[in-house]
């Protein structure tokens, strides 16, 4: 017979001054195996803790129930006051009475008091079929994966490996940069993004703790926290980046053209490319789908009909150092890691679902990230603003705000942050490109939180005189060379006009294409739009609800570069703090599978939402194992066997039973 | 294989828009599509009965649909303003209470199960085949859709509501071209051109005027209330907008009559106030 002893805490009037402590107390007595009772104002102050672990010493208890607050609250604080006792500190069980029943039944005392009675019966009941369970030690990969090279990515990347741990920074794209790399100037003070980003790309590519994997993707990863197994695909470029000396002369003289992905459409990159001057590597990439040699080499395999392209391959005839490699092959690099920052960035709303805006058909109406390039001395116009459509100079420009934001028709109900900030630096930039530029901008609100961005926007309208119309605008169309921006001004109530010659709209912002797959690859979650979600939005910003997994920057939602910063500094941090751990110890609270009883379905091991059940062959049959270091104990597969094969520590069968035979003899 | 419809042709194409209708039943006739006028059809409510009484707005049309639903024949419309308030009916009825209420006003069950067609589509789609023989080539039009025809699109089912493509593919496979421009969908100045004339003349000049500024030599339309505020007001707008050049606007019926091989009269084209004849015949077409 267990020797069980119940603690009831008063927790001041929170319960006391509901529940009748000396009634339950009288009443808890008479349940079976209680050997000892006792009744304190504060059980969770030291004094309170420092009797529970005399008690136990004192009456040679082998069993607690604390009768308290939530198990949310002060569980852990408990098992450490058993614990220090010398008890195994799973050996204890909380009875809530504070939010399960004081709280709640403040106007019905003497039911509460019957309530509380009952919930502790149930507590002793279940303790007195507690096991000793214990804590594993798992051991922990002493490197990072960072996934995305943007911003936030390379701040996480940077700050870990200066902690002194190996990171592996993986992008999809040739280079590192992300956006950042593709703004002119980043508000409220005007630095060029450029020269402020490209040090610190830089410092990535020399860092002796960073690998750097660019044009790669990650592919597969299993495991759990401290011993991921990842995957991670890098793609062919066909260019031998050790021998390349990146000097140039293959895009300089690769003769096919195609609109780049960097300029927005703007301006032009060749087949073998480096995105931009400063990209990390500054060594190039052949293009496949554009190269002439590759359309050579599939019009040949294909067997096409029609005119040969020629087989050019100009930039391997004039290579130096003959880096060009037309044999090259994707090739999977395999890693562990003990931590992975997800960093995956964004990318701008697709506005031609904006009709009454044009479409996408109007050559003039361009988008923010469009005009950055333009605006940009190393863009393709080296920095002359122009029309696109007849290379002009533009005098009247119109922004319109919330083009894929704050629009719950076009599905993105929610505000993109950064957009009136970079119109009111876009309009002011245009004016200080020529002095004969009038902006507009149409706003439904002008979002101007942090730190001097108020100051700014007032700069712009006083200093620049930017002029901010409030309101929507409902049709653009061509008026001759004009563009007709047709909206109302809701603040003097009227419909306005205005002839302008280039229209810039502020596409929102939404997660990069393929975050979902990355979700999914890496098993955590991501919301409707498609951005990953924190494990709490306020108090755990860069955790995910898979340990290990950290998230930074825009792929949580739209976030500024100083956020952006601050973020993948954060994710930084809690990699850092899981890194320094030579171990990890898990909890034992876990799900175990009696392999007598398993007939090897699968359910379990499909139904787990952390992926912790692996199948392995046993007696010439395949039978589930849970890995510990993944389990979080929710019970799905102990609900979901129909073989009653696994059960959860600290939750059995037998254990639930045992509260429901108290509660109901 | 002959495809069957219920015709419903509405008011106004029997008045004002007759060459509309008659367009539309040879053309329909030529291409093997059997138009059956709907028996004792009654208004369908247009621009004024829904803002006196929602629920007469929806009696009105589902009493043509009721009709129609007995005939067990699919509803085919020309007229744009018939067409939405048609479809409105059928889309609001889809809630049950509604349906009831509206049952009680019939006194006749009706289950809104019938679909209701506009003319471009039935035209349009693969399935009709007309024969063009006489290509209208090197003739520039705008197609002009009006508002009402494509809006709401969630209940008008019909094209895009800010570059719709069914007629530009039906005008063009008549061999004419049709001209990109922005106004497809702008508002004509609809009905208020007895309430507000001055309204109508500045709306309609803008669609007529960018018609013309991109290339246009003629506007087709697909809405009798767009045709008589565009083709009527052409002298108000030459008064009041110095400059203005007159432009033919056509019912989309009546050109796909012509390459069709009807002749003008057949198409009733000399009914317009602002000539149409005098482009086709420059162009050899009549």
């Amino acid at each position: 017979m267990p020797r069980v002893g119940v603690f009831l805490c008063h927790c001041g009037t929170n319960i006391a001054g509901v529940v009748d402590i000396p009634t339950v107390a009288e009443a808890v007595k008479q349940f079976p195996g209680v050997v000892y009772v006792d009744d304190n104002k504060f059980s969770c102050s030291e004094p309170g803790q420092a009797a529970i672990r005399q008690s136990i010493i004192d009456n040679g208890l082998d069993r607690v129930v604390i009768s308290a607050c939530s198990p949310r609250m002060h569980e852990i604080t408990f098992r450490k006051a058993v614990s220090a006792a010398g008890l195994n500190p799973y050996l204890m069980e909380i009875a809530n009475i504070r939010e399960h029943c004081s709280w709640v039944h403040s106007d019905n005392k003497e039911a509460a008091t019957e309530k509380a009675i009952e919930l502790v019966k149930m507590a002793v009941a279940k303790v007195s079929l507690h096991q000793e369970l214990f804590r594993k030690r798992i051991s922990m990969e002493k490197k990072a994966l960072v996934i995305g090279g943007g911003i936030a990515g390379i701040q996480a990347a940077l700050d870990i490996a200066n902690a002194g741990h190996q990171v592996i920074l993986v992008e999809r794209e040739p280079t590192i940069g992300g956006r950042m790399a593709q703004l002119d100037k980043t508000f409220p003070t005007l630095d060029c993004s450029a020269c402020i980003l490209s040090p610190k790309m830089v410092d990535v590519s020399q860092h002796p703790n960073i690998r750097l994997l660019t044009y790669s993707e990650v592919e597969k990863v299993q495991g759990f926290v401290g011993n991921f197994e990842v995957e991670i695909r890098q793609r062919a470029r066909y260019v031998n980046h050790t021998t390349c000396t990146g000097c140039g002369i293959c895009w300089q003289k690769c003769p096919e053209k195609v609109p780049g992905e960097f300029e927005e459409g703007t301006g032009q990159r060749t087949s073998v490319y480096i995105p931009f001057p400063q990209a990390v590597p500054s060594k190039p990439v052949i293009d496949t789908v554009s190269c002439r040699y590759f359309k050579y080499l599939d019009f040949i395999d294909k067997k096409m009909e029609g005119k040969k392209p020629p087989p050019c391959r100009i930039c391997e005839k004039l290579c130096p150092p003959q880096a060009i490699d037309w044999e090259q092959k994707d090739e999977i690099i395999r890693e562990t890691v003990g931590a992975i920052v997800v960093a995956t960035g964004f990318k701008t709303f697709d506005h031609s679902v904006y009709g009454e805006y044009g479409g996408g058909r109007i050559p003039d109406v361009i988008t923010s990230l469009q005009l950055e390039r333009l605006m940009n001395a190393s863009g393709p116009t080296l920095g002359e603003v122009v029309r696109p459509s007849d290379g002009t100079h533009p005098k009247t420009v119109v922004f319109l705000s919330c083009v894929g934001s704050r629009d719950e028709a076009k599905g993105r109900p929610y505000c993109s942050k950064i957009c009136c900030m970079y119109m009111a630096k876009q309009a002011l930039m245009l004016k200080e490109h020529d002095p004969g530029v009038q902006s507009y901008i149409f706003y439904i609100d002008i979002r101007a939180g942090g730190k001097d961005f108020e100051e700014f926007t007032r700069r712009a309208q006083e200093e620049f005189g930017v002029l901010y119309l409030r309101g929507r605008v409902s049709k653009i169309y061509q008026d001759d060379k004009k563009l007709m921006v047709c909206g109302e001004d809701s603040l003097i109530g009227r419909p306005v006009e205005i002839a302008a010659d280039m229209v810039v709209l502020a596409t929102g912002v939404e997660p990069s294409e393929g975050a979902a797959k990355v979700a999914q690859t890496l098993n955590i979650s991501y919301d409707t739009y498609g951005f990953m979600v924190e494990a709490h939005p306020k108090l755990r910003p860069v955790e995910t609800n898979t340990d290990g997994i950290l998230v930074a920057g825009a792929c949580v939602g739209p976030r500024d570069i100083p956020d952006s910063v601050a973020h993948g500094g954060a994710a930084a941090a809690k990699v850092i703090g899981l890194l320094s751990q030579d171990t990890l110890t898990t909890e034992p609270l876990t799900a175990a599978i009696d392999a007598s009883r398993c007939t090897g379905c699968l359910l379990c091991s499909q139904i787990c939402p952390f992926q912790a059940i692996d199948m392995v062959p046993a007696n010439g049959k395949s039978i589930a194992v849970v890995n510990e270091g993944l389990c979080k104990g929710c019970g799905l597969c102990v609900a979901a066997c129909r073989s009653t094969a696994p059960s959860l520590k600290g939750y059995t069968d037998a254990q639930i039973l045992s509260e429901v035979l108290a509660l109901c003899p | 294989m002959a495809v069957s419809y219920a015709y419903y042709p509405g008011c106004t194409l029997k008045t004002s828009a007759r060459e509309f209708d008659e367009s539309t039943l040879k053309v329909c006739k030529a291409a093997g599509i059997e138009l059956t006028e709907l028996a004792d059809w009654n208004c369908c409510g247009a621009s004024s009965a829904h803002s006196v009484s929602p629920l007469l707005g929806l009696s009105l049309p589902a009493r043509d649909l009721q009709t129609a639903e007995a005939l067990g024949k699919p509803v085919a419309v020309a007229c744009a303003m018939c067409f939405h308030r048609l479809k409105h009916a059928s889309h609001a009825l889809g809630d049950a209470a509604k349906l009831k209420q509206v049952n009680q006003v019939l006194g006749k069950e009706f289950r809104n199960t019938v679909k209701v067609e506009h003319l471009l589509t039935i035209l349009g789609s693969n399935g009709s085949s007309y024969q063009v023989t006489k290509k209208l080539e090197g003739l520039k039009a705008a197609s002009y859709y009006g508002c009402v025809l494509v809006r709401p699109k969630e209940v008008m089912e019909l094209d895009d509501e800010d570059n719709p493509q069914l007629m530009d593919r039906i005008v063009a496979s008549l061999g004419a071209e049709t001209v990109e421009w922005d106004f497809k969908t702008e508002c004509c100045g609809a009905s208020l051109p007895l309430s507000k004339p001055e309204v109508v003349v500045n709306l309609s000049h803008k669609i007529l005027r960018q018609a013309r500024q991109r290339g246009a030599e003629c506007v087709v339309v697909a809405c009798p209330m767009c045709h008589s505020n565009l083709d009527i007001r052409q002298k108000a707008m030459k008064a009041a907008y110095p400059g203005f050049q007159e432009m033919p606007v056509y019912y989309f019926t009546q050109l796909m009559g012509l390459a069709m091989g009807f002749s003008a009269a057949e198409m009733h084209i000399d009914k317009h106030l602002t000539d149409g004849l005098s482009l086709l015949k420059s162009k050899g077409f009549i």
